[in-house]
């Protein structure tokens, strides 16, 4: 029954077959079955009942949010000792919007602290597993999202996605990660990570769920300036197929296999499988090319997003202080209690980013670094802008691989792969829609692929994707082996 | 030995706004603690701050009434530092692009006019306010997000009285506009006094002393005069090294200023853009729109009163320094009072009433332009005589009661029935023949005794004038 997409689950509980309550019990009993062995959650909301079904797709329907979004009265920890019992008061207005179109949530899952990771090894409560592979990570930071929707347990789980936070989990464990353009869902309430970066998304098992869900989520909040319009916007109405005579453009320097000096055999297949989507691509009737981008830019991607997104990041997360909410720290005056509270809170990781986005934003460093890493930003966004006024959407394999070992998350990659594992951050340095669907398998693990597009042109992108998804066999799969 | 002070002020002033500047929270004075407070205001994870745009408006208006250069956008920066009353861990404020440039205003320094040159004006937010106690430190977030101008001048100040009438200017301007009620009770300002000295002759200016968060006007005088006392002093004793670079603050109790922090433990801010806030396009129309909301500011006001209302310049002056008493004075103008006697009653009597206490303005003088215009048009009418007028006034305060109440009360309404004067008169006539015979043998000021019999007997409500022309009439 927890295998099936939103639609479906819909004319079950609108035709009787279930009721709500009977769902999210079900849903809330698998979450528990899964929660040994890939850890994905920090809390499962047994209490919850079920809500009255409308004619809203996702009445009465459960699902999970990444303990990064504000839950009232229910413990939302952003998977740090420095909220470790933090109970908010309020609701994220991505959640207020699904609890009040009647959507249940049954659980809160794991993430990389703060969002700040992309293993889901870092988060307080411990390292998430893949549910294809137990001795696979997940990706991150929306690891436990990823992983649960996965294993079946609900057909939806927000995430958020600040480099690729929702679209590389997504990959790594065969599933759909849906990050809108930026603005379409509204922040409030989301732990702040880097803010010019971060956007609220899902991850689901197919595309027309992905389209239903931030449908359901979306619109402009007075609570977010950022937000804009979306109301002319239909997603889920608007999936058709109809990719006939879109132009998609793939980057050479990363995804040709020339371009790499001793690629392993996993990115050979990884690309090799790519360049056969990119042929099914050219069957819908879409024609794909190869365009080359200057290396130095290329090559400028990650630091870019090490410089912002730790600047943000150091900034944003000094409300948390122990003072206001969290554990109170220790010491003789407020100052030493907001160390100590620091101190003890942030894992190392944390920290380190923290000195980083310190560093960059010093005075006499931050000419050099920060403001050109901002101007470097935009020159990739210009040069993509540029590439979208000639092609409808990018297409891009999704790291370099399936989803690497836990034993070695200390990244054993050889430099040249450095800048496909970090592509997607392309899709949040100009807000792009972006969305991971699965597209195969290697060595018994899923891999994904990746199609970004122009700001508010989510439904020209879902499309594509939906399009792609329908010629493939990998929708609404689910990794068995954790059942 | 007597120096060439330099004075430069960074002026902070509470706006007035229904809501704080990035939050909806209530931007109001409470005795309560943290009544005023929404979770933006305590920086709960996932909050995010949303402009308050009559405080841009606002602020856009000051910076263009201080003549200075506008930006083509809106935008904020995020100031970082850790500290108990700063939620957020950063303060939203201007940095690289403030709302106003290279502006200046010409102000009144004892009847000479000085150009003052401002270097920005910008808008932020203020942080909560901390109470400290014997072993303990409380937060109130009431003030947490309240908007505050912050306006900085270049050092071009020379005085304490230039400093003193620079700000006086500003704080008029704030209260004819509406933007601040500057009202130091409710700690609404606070500046911080950049100070140094240097011979007449010196090309460079001497080492600047920065005195933060000072908190009235009184206390900004004696900072000013206390540090160019202090460094002169120390010049004169040949310790002027002593002078450093530091920052300071005033201590109300020992009258002196304190050191702080020397500039080696100067904070880096690590300034940047706030990014949770779109840049916000001050366009053309937005700045004529604003301008056309520019109320009459005093000299405006103090022009009108002297050329419409032939006001003498000190009255007109009185009149105009504080905004409430200029509208109290146009409210009784504009109940149809004559504008010589309103400004007579209000800058004597009324003012005298408000002088009293530091506690209350004038909204809080229990006769409103109404009953005073009513009093006025009493003796205007000549229901009642001119010394009746002035105890009507002092019982209207006692009692709480309107003219016409206390009139009625004690029954003081001026006699107006000639018979009835005239009996009187023939009565005092009668029993006062001494006096008549005195007043014929040239004592004319028995004439004087004599009225003042009928006004007795009258109980105070004869007319005087037409009881003094009765009188004369009868004994002539």
């Amino acid at each position: 029954m927890l295998e099936k997409n939103i639609k479906e689950l819909h004319e079950d509980l609108v035709n009787n077959k279930i009721t709500s309550d009977k769902l999210v019990k079900k849903s809330i009993k698998a979450c528990h079955d899964i929660q040994e062995k890939t850890n994905s959650f920090v809390t499962i909301i047994d209490e919850v009942k079920g809500e009255t079904v409308t004619d809203e797709l996702v009445s009465g329907i459960p699902y999970g949010i990444k303990d990064i979004f504000s839950t009232k009265d229910i413990l939302s920890t952003g998977s740090s000792n420095t909220l470790k019992d933090y109970v908010p008061f309020f609701d994220a207005t991505c959640v207020a919007n699904l609890k009040k179109k009647g959507a249940v949530a049954v659980a809160k899952t794991v993430l990389d602290e703060l969002g700040m990771g992309g293993t889901g090894t870092t988060g307080h409560t411990g390292v998430v597993h893949n549910p294809w592979n137990l001795d696979r990570m997940t990706a991150g930071s929306s690891a436990g999202s990823a992983a649960s929707v996965a294993s079946g347990v609900y057909p939806f789980a927000l995430g958020s996605d600040t480099g690729d936070s929702i679209r590389k989990p997504a990959a790594y464990c065969g599933i759909v990660g849906y990050k809108p353009t930026y603005g379409m869902v509204s922040r409030y309430g989301m732990f702040q990570f880097a803010s010019s970066l971060d956007t609220v998304g899902v991850l689901t098992r197919s595309v027309e769920d992905a389209a239903i869900v931030v449908d359901a989520m979306k619109g402009q909040d007075e609570k977010d300036m950022t937000t804009w319009d979306s109301s002319d916007i239909h997603l889920y109405d608007s999936l058709d197929k109809n990719v006939k005579g879109k132009k998609l453009f793939y980057i050479k320097e990363v995804c040709d296999i020339e371009n790499y000096d001793n690629p392993n055999e996993e990115l050979k297949s990884h690309l090799e499988n790519f360049k056969e989507k990119v042929k099914l691509c050219e069957k819908l009737g879409m024609s794909v090319e190869g365009v080359s981008i200057d290396k130095t830019l290329l090559t400028a991607l990650p630091s870019v997003y090490v410089v912002i997104s730790c600047a943000e990041a150091t900034s944003n997360m000094s409300n948390l202080t122990g003072i206001v909410f969290g554990p109170r720290g220790d010491g003789d005056n407020p100052m030493e209690m907001i160390k100590d509270h620091r101190t003890k809170g942030f894992s190392p990781l944390i920290k380190r980013r923290f000195v980083i986005g310190s560093y960059v934003l010093q005075s006499e460093n931050q000419e050099r670094y920060f403001l050109n890493a901002k101007r470097v930003r935009r020159l990739i966004v210009n040069k993509m802008n540029e590439l979208f006024e000639k092609y409808d959407a990018m297409i891009a394999p999704v790291g370099t691989g399936p989803a690497k070992l836990l034993k070695d998350d200390k990244n054993t990659l050889s430099k040249d792969t450095t800048v496909l594992e970090e592509l997607l951050q392309i899709g949040n340095y100009g807000g792009y829609p972006s969305i991971t669907i699965p597209n195969g398998f290697i060595n018994k693990l899923p891999v994904g692929m990746n199609i970004t597009g122009k700001v508010k042109d989510d439904i020209n992108v879902l499309n594509i994707a939906y399009a792609l998804e329908s010629e493939m066999e990998y929708k609404n799969q689910i990794a068995k082996e954790v059942k | 030995m007597a120096y060439k002070a330099v004075i430069g002020l960074e002026f902070h002033c509470e706006m007035k706004s229904h809501t704080k500047v990035f939050s909806n929270a209530i931007n109001g004075y409470s005795k309560v603690s943290n009544e005023y407070v929404s979770p933006i205001d305590m920086a709960f994870p996932g909050t995010l701050p949303i402009v308050n745009k009559t405080c841009i408006r606002k602020a856009i208006e000051m910076a263009y009434i201080l003549n200075c250069k506008i930006p083509e956008y809106m935008e904020f920066d995020r100031k970082n530092y850790f500290y108990p009353d700063l939620p957020k861990g950063y303060q939203i404020t201007q940095f690289h692009n403030p709302v106003g440039v290279n502006g200046k205003i010409d102000i009144n320094v004892n009847g000479k006019v000085k150009t003052v040159l401002i270097h920005d004006i910008h808008l932020e937010e203020d942080a909560a306010s901390l109470d400290h106690y014997y072993d303990t430190t409380t937060i109130d977030y009431n003030r947490a997000g309240v908007p505050l101008l912050e306006l900085v001048t270049e050092p071009c100040f020379n005085s304490s009285d230039e400093a003193l009438a620079f700000l006086e200017h500003i704080k008029s301007i704030y209260e004819y506009t509406d933007i601040s009620e500057c009202d130091s009770k409710k700690g609404q300002i606070r500046a911080d006094v950049n100070v140094s000295i240097m011979d007449e002759k010196d090309r460079e200016l001497g080492t600047k002393v920065e005195v933060k968060n000072v908190n009235s006007f009184s206390n900004i005088r004696e900072t000013i005069e206390y540090e160019i006392k202090r460094q002169s002093e120390l010049k004169d004793s040949g310790r002027y090294n002593e002078v450093v670079q530091e920052t300071r603050r005033w201590d109300d109790e020992s009258k002196t200023t304190i050191h702080m922090r020397s500039k080696a433990d100067a904070v880096d801010y690590k300034y940047f853009v706030e990014p949770n806030l779109p840049r916000y396009k001050i366009t053309k129309e937005l700045i004529e729109d604003i301008k056309k909301d520019i109320p009459p500011l005093a000299d405006e006001r103090k022009e009108k009163y002297m050329k419409e209302y032939n006001l003498n310049d000190y009255d007109s002056t009185v009149l105009v320094k504080n905004k409430k008493v200029s509208d109290y004075f146009e409210e009784c103008i504009k109940l149809g009072a004559d504008a010589k006697s309103a400004c007579n009653w209000i800058t004597t009597k009324i003012l005298a009433e408000v002088n009293k206490s530091e506690e209350i303005t004038i909204d809080d003088v229990f006769i409103r332009p109404n009953m005073l215009v009513e009093l006025i048009k009493l003796i205007d009418d000549k229901k009642i005589t001119n010394n009746q007028g002035k105890e009507v006034f002092a019982k209207m305060l006692e009692e709480k009661l309107t003219p016409s109440e206390i009139v009625k009360k004690y029954n003081m309404e001026v006699i107006e029935d000639e018979n009835l004067i005239d009996n009187l008169v023939m009565e005092v006539i009668n029993e006062n023949a001494k006096a008549i015979e005195d007043y014929h043998n040239g004592r004319t000021n028995m004439l004087d005794y004599l009225v003042g019999q009928v006004m007795k007997k009258s109980k105070g409500k004869a007319n005087p004038v037409q009881a003094k022309e009765k009188m004369i009439e009868k004994i002539k």
